[in-house]
């Protein structure tokens, strides 16, 4: 009893309130919630888009024989398959991208603030001259 | 006053990997990853591929997107990872890996643009 008293503790911080507990897996409970992370996730492809891209141009870089086996290489079916999964969220991540696209720029043309349709419209627009640029830089036969 | 926070630089990096992602990634992996492995459109040959990549041009194109789009990474993969599996006490290890990553896929990608022969 008394070694109790005499050991008493007191906290010098304040008390934590309650938070209920989050599950980890909390975003696959709705829709909205597993669009917003696939949509994070994108990012993932992205950076293996950047690793392939590399690896181009490493073997470029060490001569036609290491070319034809990277070439080889992304014909690998699971490769293959890992590129189209790739494709989806690459794709994914540009729609979703637009599609904010007019909340982050609020353009004004006299006076008055430009639709969204039209912001999102010219980023499509641009998108598919890009597209189309880099398709006649790469396609040669 | 205030510690400066890096935040704002992070994110800018972050929003102008993201611009550039989404305008070429897609066309360049549906090139790459599957068009031409899959014989749909036929591949560029070595020499001209090696010739493109030696103008100086494409070589700090390349660059730029390779930073840029793994800084993207770093950025939203580190905030997928707080938010989406709690793991505060490993908030710190998070950061690092992300950004530590993003630095060493850089510094790789200017290697061999560098070095290219």
């Amino acid at each position: 009893m008394t070694e109790t008293r005499q050991h008493a503790r007191y906290t010098e911080y304040h008390p934590r309130w309650y938070r209920s507990r989050v599950s980890t897996w909390w975003w696959l409970s709705r829709w909205p919630y597993l669009k917003f992370i696939l949509r994070e996730i994108s990012s993932v492809f992205v950076a293996w888009f950047v690793v392939v891209l590399l690896l181009q141009i490493r073997a470029l870089s060490r001569g036609s024989e290491a070319y034809a086996a990277f070439e080889r290489w992304l014909q690998n079916p699971l490769i293959v398959l890992l590129n189209m999964i790739t494709l989806f969220f690459v794709v994914f991540h540009t729609v979703t991208w637009f599609n904010v696209a007019p909340r982050a720029m609020a353009i004004r043309f006299r006076g008055k603030r430009v639709p969204d349709f039209w912001i999102v419209g010219a980023n499509y627009a641009a998108w598919a001259a890009v597209s189309l640029v880099l398709t006649w830089f790469l396609v040669r036969s | 006053m205030a510690k400066q926070s890096n935040e704002p630089v992070l994110w800018a990096l972050f929003s102008a990997g993201g611009v550039f992602a989404a305008f070429v990634i897609p066309v360049h992996l549906f090139l790459i990853g599957l068009a031409f492995p899959l014989g749909w459109i036929p591949a560029p040959g070595y020499e001209y591929l090696h010739a493109l990549v030696r103008l100086p041009l494409a070589r700090l194109y390349v660059f730029a997107l390779c930073f840029l789009a793994l800084f993207h990474w770093a950025h939203r993969f580190r905030y997928t990872l707080y938010d989406g599996l709690q793991i505060k006490h490993l908030n710190e290890l998070i950061f690092f890996c992300c950004y530590g990553g993003a630095i060493l896929g850089t510094v790789w990608a200017g290697y061999l643009l560098w070095n290219f022969r």
